[in-house]
């Protein structure tokens, strides 16, 4: 078999000599030419990974088929137009959980977002010696947190301070905050780090402080990758189910005040119409799907705004 | 400084309502346990059972995937689109994935149970008798792995793709097949990468809460390998969340005990995934 067409996908070129070392006596040295066992087991090899993309690439497909056909049974208007308040069987909808999960969702971007991108400046900007180190490896620590101990934790919190049974809006974005965070601090940290460091020098050369340096030039420049870290932070945590069952608890009615009593989200609603259903099944089961349509809908949005954003937004600078 | 606060905050948050429990005595506790260890251990071994049943089933395909990402790929275009592929897949929310798992995967999985346990019975894990639903710790196991490949798949990639074109072309050169190739430049130097990917899948199977929480309906204390009867040991995170809103008082401490278990279990896993993977990229 001749030496194919080099299989190159973005492969990096770099110091070689370390990687040969693992590698013993390579058997092809021995023969002349690919034996029928070679070339049989290349052609083995070959199918595996067909094969492997074959697996993964199933359940994707017959998941968002599923959701397809079962959800778009009930994708019309009285679903977003309804909650689910009196329901019993047919009919209702899924605006209370929407509605809750837009707050509760705007809440966590709120607190992650501001605390996120203060300590990845701190990281970038001033992080030296043994804090930020000790920050380095609470972000590392934080984002091996499973996401139902950052609800249990901000329940924790809660009943501390309200008295124990608590449930809310607010104590639901706390759980998911402790999810996110982490999230902002890598992602911006790491477009921080990509601002030229003539940029900066330039401006303190200029006898710019610190603060404003940071403020009118390293803000600025990374601002697209600031913001589609923040809306990849967004579609990570909005699927996020525990942690709301936990301490945002359920409703069937509409809630607009996070800061009291029960409030529904899309995660909790498509959970809680699978675990508790009423004499029409096959209502629940419906409501369930178009619930999961509708999130999974939502968490492809903004994953495609967020690879959308960042030329996007460089472009209307550039031609301001 | 404020996620030094924060997390400081989670850690003191836990241990000040879940700490107490691991001295709690029967009555406390849920289910009528006796003591918090007798509680906690199976629900760990649980954990540790589904995930380690989840990470055999996505390994193989996560390296798979990532090949063909990098070494396989015709061309740019389709190692992005196979990218795309397994964002999207990371991206589908637990509850969707614990639907589709109940709905749709655990009805096909009840006939392979059924195989499984006439054809393999003396083997611990088909003792059986084999469950008719299909809700198994199997099928618990190949959902929790369907969440777990992209983020395996994704580490594997990278390493991956940091072997020197140099090694590779100079491989083929020498007259390897393309697998020969793979198998002596670029899986050893991928080595510490692939191993680092296994452990961050690991630790994400442990801490997966509403698949397996959708899937199993668990047998309290049950420490059991075997994956395809109908009583099924429960984990620490499903069990957290099935008990969680009927519990009062002590029995939310007792919980929140074991979500600090469950916390350090997977700290454990990841400052040491962590660190096989920094051996993976010096410099």
């Amino acid at each position: 078999m001749s030496v194919t067409a080099l299989p190159m996908g973005g492969g990096h070129t770099g110091p070689g000599s370390d990687f040969a070392a693992d590698a013993a006596v390579p058997p092809m040295l021995k023969t002349s030419g690919p034996s029928l066992w070679r070339r049989a087991k290349n052609r083995l090899a070959a199918v595996a990974v067909v094969a492997a993309v074959a697996v993964t690439a199933i359940p994707l497909v017959s998941m968002i088929w599923t959701a397809v056909a079962r959800g778009s049974q009930r994708l019309d208007l009285a679903l977003f137009t309804n909650s689910m308040y009196g329901v019993v069987g047919q009919g209702g909808g899924l605006l209370h959980a929407l509605t809750g999960t837009v707050l509760i969702t705007a809440a966590t971007a709120t607190i992650s977002v501001p605390l996120g991108l203060a300590a990845a400046i701190y990281l970038t900007e001033y992080g030296r010696g043994q804090l930020a180190a000790l920050t380095r490896r609470a972000v590392d620590v934080m984002v091996s947190i499973p996401s139902i101990v950052a609800g249990l934790a901000a329940y924790a919190l809660f009943s501390m301070i309200l008295g124990p049974g608590t449930r809310s809006g607010l104590a639901g974005a706390v759980a998911l905050s402790i999810i996110m965070v982490p999230v902002v601090v890598r992602s911006s940290e790491e477009v921080l780090a990509m601002v030229p460091g003539d940029l900066r020098e330039a401006g303190l050369a200029l006898g710019a402080p610190r603060y404003r340096v940071i403020r009118r030039i390293v803000l600025p420049t990374a601002l697209p990758g600031l913001t589609s870290g923040a809306v990849l932070g967004v579609a990570r945590i909005i699927g996020e189910t525990a942690p709301l069952l936990l301490v945002a608890g359920f409703t069937d009615a509409m809630n607009y005040n996070l800061a009291d009593g029960r409030m529904a989200t899309l995660p909790v609603f498509i959970y809680s119409q699978w675990s508790s259903k009423g004499l029409d099944a096959a209502a629940y089961d419906q409501r369930a799907w178009a619930g999961a349509l509708v999130l999974m809908a939502l968490v492809v949005v903004l994953q495609v705004l967020a690879r959308a954003l960042p030329p996007q937004i460089a472009k209307l600078r550039r031609n301001r | 400084m404020a996620v030094l606060a924060v997390l400081a905050g989670v850690l003191i948050f836990l241990a000040v309502e879940g700490g107490p429990a691991v001295f709690y005595k029967q009555g406390a506790l849920p289910a009528h346990a006796t003591s918090f260890w007798q509680l906690a251990g199976p629900l760990a071994f649980g954990s540790l059972w589904v995930a380690v049943i989840a990470l055999a089933f996505a390994a193989p395909p996560a390296i798979g995937v990532a090949l063909a990402a990098t070494v396989y790929a015709p061309n740019q275009r389709f190692g992005r689109l196979l990218a795309a592929v397994l964002d999207l897949l990371a991206a589908v929310p637990s509850v969707v994935f614990g639907l589709w798992g109940l709905m749709i995967l655990a009805p096909l999985m009840g006939p392979v149970d059924a195989w499984l346990g006439r054809y393999l019975p003396w083997l611990p894990f088909f003792a059986g008798p084999p469950s008719p639903t299909g809700r198994t710790v199997l099928t618990a196991g190949l959902v929790v792995a369907v969440m777990i490949l992209p983020i395996m798949a994704a580490m594997c990639r990278e390493t991956f793709a940091l072997t020197p074109t140099t090694l590779m072309e100079a491989g083929l050169a020498l007259g390897a097949t393309r697998w020969e190739m793979v198998r002596w430049a670029v899986l050893p130097g991928a080595r510490s990468g692939m191993v680092a990917g296994a452990m961050l899948g690991f630790g994400r199977a442990l801490g997966e809460t509403m698949a397996v929480a959708m899937v199993l309906s668990p047998t309290p204390f049950l420490v059991s390998v075997n994956v395809i009867s109908s009583d099924n040991p429960a984990t620490i995170a499903a069990f957290i969340a099935s008990t969680f809103p009927e519990s009062r008082g002590k029995q939310v401490g007792a919980l929140i005990g074991l979500g600090l278990v469950l916390f350090g279990v997977s700290l454990l896993i990841s400052v040491i995934g962590r660190r096989i993977g920094r051996k993976a990229v010096p410099a």
